[in-house]
Parts: structure tokens; C-alpha cells; sequence
């Protein structure tokens, strides 16, 4: 089988959270028992991952301070700080 | 593989291969190995797209056709003629006096943010694939129901699994790996819900016959779902989700021949994870960027129109893979190599190889009628609406409902998507209506008592800008094919 890669930890809302070289975030987070890391503007529900390769924009995340990250996309490295992200903060984006 | 700027000065390449998946891989292996100077351009950290995603030291054993992805990554590493751009997400293709010239940026190592890039080239071959095509339902939004796609990926491409007990539903013979590895990979499957009653066999069986290999994987699946106990059942849907902040449960429902829900034929079932799907959406945002003609395929997605060279209505566009049709990861890799040939052939002139081209152009045609029959057994009749309620949310971004697009038709009187959009939201957030522009449409056109359009189809697919792009990110500009 595989070779599992070398382990490390990063922290969501302040909490360790374990990964493995090259995973996504949003892998990490899932493999730690989590579902959810942020709220819809309008109505304030709960969204994690939904298509998990870069299509829907559900699992954004604040990745060291900055939101918009696509956790499924973007792959966790030690030290990272990850936060639950509030809305879909468009401001920053040309679309 | 990456060459460094000072290595290379900015080049004018002669083709470049958008999209690394099946489709893209072949056309520039095919393309680089006739002498043409090609870059392939993917949003990716490896090469292999979604049919071969895997992870760094992957063996492949989750994966089909594994040594044939390993010849293709090598070449891709070594031809002296092919570069690859790993990580560069394509937000915008523009035409230029000398060719195109093909916006991106670039996360890796050094920056998540997204650096900006320019690659220049006379011929583009467009090779984005698909993705998981879905239908809303009453709790589609609730964190555990994942695109089945999403399960996959998951899975093959990160080794999680997304849950322990798991309902996989939609239509489509995509179901049956999705189902097949979850159970191989330790989950209990409470079921498989197959929307439609799959007949094509009996009714093409020509199509069958020529394509015995990918029937007998599919059977293999079967058997892993029999060993395990799984439940396969037809003409039955995952009808509502329940949960506040994760799935504990799912209604399924018996389904008639339109999809509308039988009298007594529901029930509940517990699990927490749901993985759904009803077939796959073509990205085709770089050919309607492009002013590439487009049509409607057998199983209601917008493609764009190809040749027999694989050649888009404009010149100097090539379209390979599923953003020219859905029909799988062998029918890409055909359609990948003769793309890759013709272009190469167009733009450097080597001397054709006919028995090859015929070769390619026999077995693209097996494939495709595979395809079209596939189609036809799985195809998605509109009875799904009556699933929903008015508060049911269709758009995930801008969360608009089911009832709000329909007040959009009956009271203002919009007739097509486009109308809705502007009236009520629906595919104006940041996913700009990939995930809800199929059923919009679909919405819309039976509030019309219509049948969807492929014009329809384009009033949610135009994308200006393919992928978010910072405004920082604009403002730096890019340079010129760097690495
Ligand atoms: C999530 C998912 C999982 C799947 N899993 C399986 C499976 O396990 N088994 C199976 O038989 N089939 C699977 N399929 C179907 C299968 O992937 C396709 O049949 C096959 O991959 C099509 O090949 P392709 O080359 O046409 O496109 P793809 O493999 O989809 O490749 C397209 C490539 O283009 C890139 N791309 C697209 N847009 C941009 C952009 N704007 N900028 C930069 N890059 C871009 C993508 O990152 C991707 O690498 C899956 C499909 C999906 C969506
Ligand atoms: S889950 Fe869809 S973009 Fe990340």
C-alpha cells in the first residue's frame, strides 16, 4: 500500500489538528471529526465541503488570517492557523 | 517538469494543453512528441485530473489504468519539448495577433495567494473536463451530503473517508465505484439509489458488445456491493436530507418513470453522509470565452461543438475530453490524442501517421456510441421538482429558494435563466451557477413549459472570469511565461 507521509499538526479555531504532508485542509479537518467551518451570510447555516475539488466555493475557510481559502483545495502545512470563515467575502475578489 | 525563468526566456509556445486530466495528459504527450513546443497548463499540485487523482507516493492501487498514467507522467516529466505548469488555476484565455494568450495564477510553495501568469501560444487545446452535475433536494445543504465526486476524491486523492454510515444516490453508472471503494474502504453503504431503471444493454447492444471491458468493471462493482451486502436499488432517491449541523438521516422514495415520488413508497433511514450525483457538468468556460459555438448533448449539458480533428468553431481551438461531451476517462484519452496530433500537425507540419489517426478515429467512435447510450439509460426526467418545497434551496451561494425562482417566472415574468438571475440571484455567488445552473435551468424552462435550451444552458455558463482572481492579483499584472 501506500507510505503514509510524515505527520504534523496545524490548529482550527485554536485547536490542534493533526495532517499528513500534501492533504488538504479541509481532508484534515474531515479526518478530524469536523463537518463545518462556515457560515452563510444570508441565513447563517453551516457549509464544509460539498464538491470537493474547487467547483461549489462552500468550504471557504481563513487560512493565517486570510479568508476565501478553498480548504478543499488548499493543503495544510505545519503551523497553520485556520479559522471558521463568516460569510463569503466577496470584497477581495474580481468575480 | 518546471523551468525557471532565467533558464528560459518568455516564449511564444506552439501549443497549450488547458486542463492535465486523461484528456489533457495525451494531448500533450501526443502533441510534444511530434516536435510542437507545449506547455500544459492545470490548477492541480500533480498531473492525472480527477479520474487519476492520487497522492504524493500514491502505488495505485485505487486506480484503473495506473501504468498507462505513470508512461504519461513520465513523458510529461521529460520530454525536453513539454513543459508543465502545476498549480497555475486559469481564470481567463484571450485572443491574440499571434495566437492566445492564457491568464492564470500560480499557488505553490511560495505563495497561496495566487501570483499571476501569462503563457503565450499559437494553438489551444481545451481539456477542463467535468464535474458532479446536481439536483436540489429538502437538505441538500446540510454539511455530510457531499457530491459523490467529493466521496471519490476524498478518498483516492487524500485517503479519508467522508463518513461512516453513507447513502449513495443520484443516477449513473458512477455510483458503482463511488459505492464500491466506500465499502472496500471500511464504511457501511446503507444503500445505493439509483434514480433510473438502466436498460441500454438490452436496447444497444452493438455499443455494449464494443465496450465489454468497461460492462465487466462495472460488474466487478456489482460484486464488491453484493459481497458486502449492499443494497442496489432502482427507480429510488435520496428525496430529503435531515440534520441541523451534520446529516443524521435520509428519506428515500420510490420513484415513477418521470421521477415523481410513489404513493407510500417512502421511508427514513439513518446515516450520516450522504454522496450524491446525477451525472457530470462539462467546464466550458475557456470555449465560451473563447466565442466557441456550443450545443446541447444527449444528456442536457451545454459542450462545445467539435470536428472530427477535434476542432472547435475557432481557429486555433482544439476542445478534447468531457467540455466536449461526457463519456469517460477512456473516451479523453482518444480524443486527447487526436487533438494533441492535429494540432501538432497543423502547427509544425510533421508527416501524418493515417494508421494511427484511423486507429484513434475507430475507437473514439466505439467510445462515443458507448457514451450515447449511457445517456439513454440514465436520463434525468423532470419529476425531481416535485421533490422540492418552496424553501428549498436551489442556489447554494446566494441561497436562493425553489419559491423564489419560481415567483421570479409567475410574478415578473421571467422567461429564461438569465431573467431569473437577475431578478432573484440564483448563480450570482462566487461558484457563479456551476453548481446551480443545470437545475435552474431545468426550473425555469418547465415554469415556461419548455423544454431547456442550450441557450438556456449559456445564460448560467458564461463565466468572463473562470476561477476568483484577487483584485492585488490583477492589479500586479503578469509576466511573461515564467515558470
Ligand atoms: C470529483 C470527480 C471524481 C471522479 N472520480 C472518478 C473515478 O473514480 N472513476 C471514474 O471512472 N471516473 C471518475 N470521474 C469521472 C472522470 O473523472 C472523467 O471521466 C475523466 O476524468 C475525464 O477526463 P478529462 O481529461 O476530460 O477531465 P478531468 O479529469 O476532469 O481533467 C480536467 C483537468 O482540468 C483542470 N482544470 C479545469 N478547469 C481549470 C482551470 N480553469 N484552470 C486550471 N485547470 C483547470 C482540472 O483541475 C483537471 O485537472 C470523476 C469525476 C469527478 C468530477
Ligand atoms: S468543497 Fe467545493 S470548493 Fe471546496
Amino acid at each position: 500500500m501506500t507510505t503514509p507521509p510524515p505527520g504534523f499538526t496545524f490548529t482550527f479555531d485554536g485547536e490542534p489538528v493533526p495532517a499528513r504532508s500534501g492533504q488538504s485542509v479541509a481532508a484534515a479537518l474531515i479526518a478530524s471529526g469536523r463537518r463545518s467551518w462556515r457560515h452563510t451570510r444570508t441565513e447563517g447555516r453551516p457549509r464544509g465541503v460539498f464538491c470537493g475539488i474547487g467547483v461549489c466555493f462552500d468550504c471557504l475557510v481563513t487560512v493565517n488570517g486570510r479568508p476565501n481559502h478553498r480548504a478543499c483545495l488548499v493543503e495544510a502545512r505545519p503551523g497553520d492557523t485556520v479559522s471558521t470563515q463568516e460569510g463569503a467575502g466577496h470584497d477581495d475578489l474580481a468575480c | 517538469m518546471t523551468t525557471s525563468r532565467a533558464e528560459r526566456p518568455a516564449a511564444l509556445y506552439d501549443i497549450a494543453v488547458l486542463g492535465g486530466g486523461p484528456a489533457g495528459l495525451s494531448a500533450a504527450v501526443a502533441a510534444a512528441a511530434q516536435g510542437s513546443r507545449t506547455v500544459l497548463i492545470d490548477a492541480g499540485p500533480r498531473p492525472g485530473g480527477q479520474y487519476w487523482r492520487h497522492r504524493d507516493g500514491d502505488d495505485g492501487a485505487l486506480h484503473h489504468g495506473w501504468s498507462q498514467f505513470r508512461r504519461l507522467r513520465q513523458e510529461l516529466a521529460a520530454h525536453p519539448l513539454l513543459d508543465h505548469r502545476a498549480g497555475h488555476s486559469i481564470w481567463h484565455v484571450e485572443r491574440t495577433d499571434e495566437g492566445f494568450t492564457t491568464h492564470t495564477t500560480h499557488t505553490g510553495h511560495t505563495s497561496r495567494d495566487g501570483i499571476p501568469r501569462a503563457l503565450r501560444s499559437r494553438t489551444v487545446i481545451v481539456a477542463t473536463g467535468a464535474y458532479d452535475r446536481q439536483l436540489p433536494f429538502p437538505g441538500w445543504t446540510i454539511p455530510g451530503v457531499f457530491t459523490a465526486g467529493a466521496v471519490q476524491a476524498l478518498l483516492k486523492g487524500q485517503g479519508v473517508l467522508a463518513g461512516k454510515r453513507i447513502a449513495v444516490a443520484g443516477t449513473g453508472p458512477f455510483l458503482l465505484p463511488v459505492a464500491a471503494g466506500l465499502v472496500g474502504a471500511g464504511a457501511t453503504v446503507v444503500g445505493v439509489f439509483e434514480a433510473g431503471l438502466p436498460t441500454a444493454f438490452g436496447r444497444h447492444p452493438v455499443a455494449a458488445l464494443r465496450n465489454l471491458p468497461k460492462l465487466a468493471e462495472g460488474a466487478g462493482y456489482l460484486r464488491t456491493l453484493l459481497k458486502h451486502r449492499v443494497p442496489y436499488r432502482t427507480r429510488t432517491a435520496v428525496i430529503a436530507a435531515h440534520g441541523t449541523d451534520t446529516v443524521t438521516g435520509v428519506t428515500v422514495a420510490r420513484l415513477d418513470d418521470q421521477w415523481r415520488i410513489v404513493a407510500g413508497g417512502t421511508r427514513e433511514i439513518d446515516c450520516d453522509t450522504v454522496a450524491v450525483g446525477y451525472g457530470f457538468t462539462p467546464q466550458t468556460e475557456i470555449p465560451l470565452q473563447l466565442g466557441c459555438e456550443m450545443m446541447l448533448d444527449a444528456d442536457g449539458s451545454l459542450i462545445a461543438r467539435v470536428d472530427s480533428r477535434q476542432r472547435s468553431t475557432v481557429d486555433g481551438v482544439y476542445v478534447a475530453g468531457e467540455a466536449c461531451g461526457v463519456g469517460g476517462a477512456q473516451l479523453s484519452l482518444i480524443e486527447g490524442e487526436l487533438a494533441g496530433l492535429h494540432a501538432a500537425y497543423a502547427s509544425n507540419g510533421p508527416s501524418v501517421d493515417r494508421g494511427r489517426l484511423a486507429r484513434l478515429v475507430r475507437q473514439r467512435a466505439a467510445q462515443r456510441a458507448f457514451a450515447a447510450a449511457m445517456h439513454q439509460a440514465y436520463p434525468v426526467p423532470d419529476g425531481w421538482q416535485t421533490w422540492l418545497e418552496k424553501d428549498t434551496t436551489v442556489c447554494r451561494c446566494e441561497e436562493v429558494s425553489a419559491g423564489a425562482i419560481r415567483e421570479a417566472v409567475d410574478d415578473l415574468g421571467a422567461t429564461d435563466p438569465r431573467a431569473v438571475k437577475l431578478y432573484a440571484r440564483p448563480g450570482m455567488g462566487l461558484c457563479q451557477g456551476r453548481v446551480c445552473g443545470y437545475a435552474t435551468t431545468c426550473l425555469v424552462a418547465r415554469a415556461n413549459h419548455r423544454q431547456p435550451t442550450a441557450d438556456d444552458l449559456r445564460g448560467m455558463a458564461a463565466r468572463p472570469v473562470a476561477q476568483p482572481v484577487t483584485l492585488g492579483a490583477l492589479a500586479a499584472g503578469a509576466d511573461d511565461n515564467g515558470s
